[in-house]
């Protein structure tokens, strides 16, 4: 959004006080949604800040959550913090190499067209599904007798469905698009002659892809990223249905492994059961909660940014 | 190779459509069409499903979601409405008359109000609208007036769509004001030399260029606001209510359930299997709409393509 880029040139003579009564309404319009929105995101920002100040604690960094109903003691949320990073770098792990290889795809090859314009609208399919949908979806896959190995199994070899791995795999659904449309722009943005270029040096094609394209789309994909990873860290849906949303993290079984097999909770999760909806009703606890949350999306947007305005190639012609 | 990993996409809509259709089928099948009907009591008719004895020949699957749909109906167009229009004027704001130093708090503030998680939104809702809500603008005789049908409480249909406009309107304005930029310069600079001043400019010629991109806005935000399932179950007062637009003023304060939410809430009892179908039967009038709507914004967008944006 480069400011002022397409703005009228007018005469000094057409002030807005001359305009007919309808355009001045608009005029006024435009800029009250214009305020307003700046107005509500500081409203939620300031008053989560002044809330998250209140309450306070470091303790609740470094305390595992317990099922108490005296508050002082349910701890604080040191595993649905764990959990909400773990499960973002495993979604974004999931997501970032087939989101790249897909809009690669469909930028570079995209052949034969009805498959292309299939893939693009699938895409778009995937961005619109809900993700409670995805959600019970995926405990359908992973209810598999077959897949048993990547969660909890049950008495009578019931499958639980519900860990880690479960969940960031239908989170990377949600972070894919974002990938797949961050790195197409990039890509769209590169000049021909740049890849003409390198094929006149003699690389093949999958060279200059890997050589000269993907280096120069890194900041789109890096924003296509940083915003996936943010609508990741905030959904609540998948992690209640697909993480088990267990207080403390359990591991499946002993390694590494076993804690992808595990189930925990994330931040968001930890949110909605602190909530007077949820059955925890702490609402200080949530609050601060809420506050870490909120942080973190915002340090994802100020990376966004920072990508976005840093590293522009620019092509010479 | 890259071909074989694009084709997952499909292979993935494919195997959802499948999967949670076939998985959904006995809910359908034993209702009918009566499914989307009215009748009864939704939440007494989960409880029967949630009960049915063991043996699979008495399941019980008698559902009449129609307050469910009528609740995510609702919600959904009031939010869309009111946050299309709304969307509109900023977006115009932003691309037009807004001063250099508006627009670079502007951008990272829409991008902020698109990220912040439903859950964020749902806490402020449930701990700060809904209070007020109670508190100042429902009386003691409004709440009287249908104690006997419905409890209000403060949270309900007003609150939901509030916090949905809130929460879907940045995606409008982003879509919207891409639009904005790419209509040709030319026809601006066109519109302005031959006297019309800077809004009749901006409403007659950049926004009727812009309209497939708008209607794309609308479907797509649609496509979002039918699927929020944990913020509307926090504040749009969780009953199974179909709130009915002959009560006046009282609707808006009427508390009601979305499809998504009816899901998120009944999660626990996907292992009892008549309900776990009854539940997957949501989720695929879900995926089903949200789907036709990902299409159509899709298809809608395609026109702006001559002007260089591409869907």
């Amino acid at each position: 959004m480069s400011a002022a880029a397409t703005a009228i040139a007018t005469s000094p003579r057409d002030s807005v006080e001359n305009w007919p009564l309808l355009d001045r309404v608009g005029y006024y319009a435009a800029w009250t949604a214009g305020v307003a929105l700046i107005v509500v995101a500081a409203t939620i920002v300031i008053y989560l800040a002044i809330k998250g100040a209140q309450y306070f604690d470091l303790g609740m960094f470094t305390e595992s959550p317990t099922a108490d109903i005296d508050q002082s003691k349910s701890g604080g949320f040191k595993d649905p913090l764990l959990g909400t990073i773990l499960l973002t770098v495993m979604a974004t792990a999931i997501a970032a190499p087939i989101g790249v290889a897909i809009a690669v795809w469909l930028t570079e090859y995209g052949r034969p067209a009805w498959l292309a314009r299939a893939v693009e609208s699938g895409i778009e399919v995937v961005a619109g599904t809900p993700s409670i949908v995805l959600a019970i979806f995926g405990l359908l896959v992973f209810q598999q007798q077959a897949l048993g190995f990547l969660s909890f199994e049950a008495e009578g070899n019931a499958v639980f469905g519900r860990s880690f791995i479960a969940a960031a795999t239908m989170m990377s659904l949600i972070a894919l698009p974002l990938v797949v449309g961050g790195t197409r722009e990039a890509l769209h943005a590169i000049p021909g002659h740049v890849r003409e270029a390198s094929y006149a040096l003699g690389k093949t094609k999958a060279a200059t892809i890997r050589r000269v394209l993907l280096p120069a789309a890194r900041p789109g994909i890096g924003t296509g990223t940083a915003l996936g990873m943010g609508r990741v860290a905030g959904d609540t849906a998948i992690v209640i249905v697909l993480l088990g949303a267990t207080l403390q993290i359990q591991r499946g079984s002993d390694g590494l492994f076993g804690l992808f097999r595990g189930t925990g909770s994330t931040m968001t999760s930890y949110v909605f059961f602190n909530s007077p909806a949820g059955e925890g009703n702490a609402p200080e606890k949530a609050y601060l909660a809420a506050f870490v949350l909120l942080i973190v999306v915002m340090i994802l947007n100020f990376a966004i940014t920072r990508i976005a305005r840093g590293r522009q190639v620019s092509w010479s012609r | 190779m890259l071909g074989a990993v694009a084709c997952l996409v499909l292979v993935l809509i494919a195997g959802m459509v499948i999967f949670v259709f076939a998985k959904a089928w006995p809910s359908f099948a034993h209702n009918g069409l009566a499914w989307f009907g009215s009748g009864g009591d939704v939440d007494l008719q989960f409880e029967d499903i949630y009960n049915s004895p063991a043996n699979p020949d008495e399941y019980v699957y008698e559902l009449r979601a129609w307050p469910l749909l009528w609740g995510t109906f609702l919600i959904t167009a009031g939010a869309v409405a009111i946050g299309l229009t709304f969307a509109l004027f900023a977006a115009i704001f932003i691309v037009e008359f807004a001063p250099a130093q508006v627009n670079r708090i502007l951008e990272p503030v829409v991008r902020l109000l698109a990220a912040v998680p439903s859950v964020v939104y749902g806490l402020i809702g449930i701990l700060v609208l809904v209070p007020f809500v109670a508190d100042h603008l429902l009386s003691q005789e409004r709440k009287e007036s249908v104690n006997y049908v419905v409890q209000l409480d403060g949270s309900g249909l007003m609150v939901g769509i509030l916090i949905l406009t809130v929460m879907i309107t940045p995606i409008m304005v982003a879509i919207v004001v891409d639009a904005l930029r790419a209509v040709p310069r030319s026809w601006i600079e066109g519109a302005s030399a031959l006297g019309a001043n800077r809004w009749r400019v901006m409403w007659t010629i950049a926004v009727r260029t812009a309209r497939p991109a708008i209607v794309a806005a609308a479907v797509l935000a649609t496509a979002r606001a039918l699927g929020e399932a944990i913020m509307l179950s926090m504040v749009a007062g969780s009953a199974s209510f179909a709130p009915n637009p002959l009560d006046g003023l009282t609707f808006f304060f009427e508390p009601t359930r979305p499809l998504a939410s009816a899901l998120v809430e009944n999660v626990e009892g996907l292992t009892v299997v008549p309900l776990g179908q009854t539940l997957y039967a949501f989720a695929a009038i879900l995926l089903v709409t949200s789907m036709a709507l990902s299409l159509g914004g899709w298809a809608a967008k395609q026109p702006m393509r001559k002007y260089g944006v591409r869907p």
